[in-house]
């Protein structure tokens, strides 16, 4: 019987090594995986690169891997806002290295990943500082920049449901980078608020099959309707 | 003269979008349009955090902070709205299927790039979100800004200096004292505020400005 139901959230990030780059889902608050971002702290790892959308605010989430100085290097796009004096702080100290990235850029690159491209052509940054260096191509007559595919060691979900096999559905706006992150990880682990029997979940409505998801396991924060 | 506040501007802006637009409005200013679209006609706003069908802020009781637009404040879902993840959120924009975007700017030049998203300043930490997707990616690209910054230089140029975010992507500029036509031709001014003067335009702008 196949279960990748996980007991402990030290047994989801298990095997994390020093040097692993971490895909972790959110915008803002909205779909990070909090308790797993708690529990890499916990594990130990350093010397990561984080991929995602923002660089932490706050003091938790990947604030606290920024306070903790766990973190050598983030692909982002988003790492300015109110609160992330902990990532600024790092950054301004030469300790933490900033791949800038076009949020359309990012997900595109991720789901490069995902899908086993080699690389993709994009029309976003043409002519601007973001794509300086990169090769670039004119096709019928407009420009793109060919981009790399990002990939990673563990990406680290959240979800409001999965069952054992690791189906997975969202709730409202957390869906953000989750699915198109759980397919470019070679270890995917999703945090959900409950954990359903196999068959419960509407396989038209499953957002990602299980065959992208590693490891369950359940959040001790309630689950919201 | 009468300048247009933001709101006088944001509703302005509105007035030029039509039922049935597919339309994404950036952070700040633009997110203000919304409140000016008409209610008797449907446009379908989408918040590339992944939904389409975006309704306005809730009652207090109601704030679900799982349920956010692009600049992480609580909204809600109109009946018939969706959510979805940021590859397709992406590929609304990418793809040429958003009609409208929204957005401020630093600079405009009178050809339709856009400068919004870094000042150039050494010790600036960067970010840039979706803006570089957003600017070359829907249909029509309009800036809503002020026609000069506060030291009293246009914003309105023959040529950007700050770093771009996108070459040639500007259809239109909402500015508080015109509003503006950009590209392969040039600028050309579609309307000015009462009493402004096409002279007065070209001194602050220091371009030799024509009615559209």
């Amino acid at each position: 019987m196949i279960n990748k139901i996980v007991d402990s959230m030290a047994e989801a990030v298990a095997g994390l090594q020093d040097g692993a780059a971490i895909m972790i889902s959110g915008f803002g608050d909205a779909g990070a995986p909090a308790e797993l971002i708690e529990a890499v702290i916990a594990q130990g790892a350093t010397d990561l690169t984080i991929i995602s959308n923002n660089a932490g605010a706050g003091e938790v989430g990947i604030a606290a891997l920024m306070k903790a100085k766990r973190v050598r290097k983030v692909i982002c796009s988003f790492p300015r806002q109110n609160g992330s004096h902990h990532f600024e702080a790092r950054y301004r100290a030469g300790e933490v290295e900033l791949e800038l990235v076009p949020q359309g850029n990012l997900a595109c690159r991720i789901e490069a990943a995902g899908a086993g491209l080699g690389a993709v052509y994009t029309p976003t940054g043409y002519g601007t500082l973001l794509a300086e260096g990169k090769e670039t191509r004119e096709i019928d007559g407009r420009h793109y920049v060919l981009e790399y595919p990002i990939h990673a060691d563990f990406a680290l979900v959240k979800a409001r449901a999965a069952d054992r096999w690791g189906n997975l559905v969202y709730r409202k706006v957390a869906r953000n980078f989750g699915p198109i992150m759980a397919r470019a990880a070679r270890t995917t682990v999703v945090q959900v608020a409950e954990i359903v029997e196999l068959g419960a979940l509407d396989p038209e409505t499953i957002v990602t099959p299980g065959i992208f998801v590693n490891r369950v396991v359940l959040s001790s924060a309630p689950a919201t309707a | 003269m009468q300048r247009m506040d933001r709101t006088a501007l944001a509703a302005r802006v509105a007035r030029d979008i039509p039922e049935g637009a597919y339309v994404n409005l950036g952070i700040g200013a633009p997110t203000m349009v919304a409140n000016y679209l008409p209610q008797d006609k449907e446009v379908f706003l989408q918040s590339e955090n992944g939904l389409l069908g975006m309704g306005p802020a809730p009652a207090e009781a109601d704030i679900d902070w799982e349920l956010i637009n692009a600049g992480k404040q609580p909204v809600t879902l109109l009946a018939g709205g969706s959510f979805f993840h940021h590859g397709d959120s992406f590929a609304m924009m990418r793809g040429g299927h958003i009609d409208i975007c929204v957005l401020g700017a630093f600079q405009v030049s009178v050809h339709g790039d856009l400068a919004n998203w870094h000042t150039g300043a050494p010790d600036a930490v960067p970010a840039v979100g979706g803006a570089m997707d957003l600017a070359i990616g829907a249909r029509q690209v309009f800036v809503m800004m002020d026609l000069l910054t506060k030291a009293g230089e246009s914003k309105l140029v023959e040529k950007c200096t700050y770093p771009l975010t996108g070459l040639a992507c500007v259809s239109r500029v909402y500015s508080d004292v015109a509003v503006f036509s950009v590209g392969p031709e040039g600028a050309r001014v579609i309307e000015m505020v009462p009493d402004m003067t096409l002279e007065e335009l070209r001194g602050m702008t220091g371009l030799p400005l024509e009615m559209a």
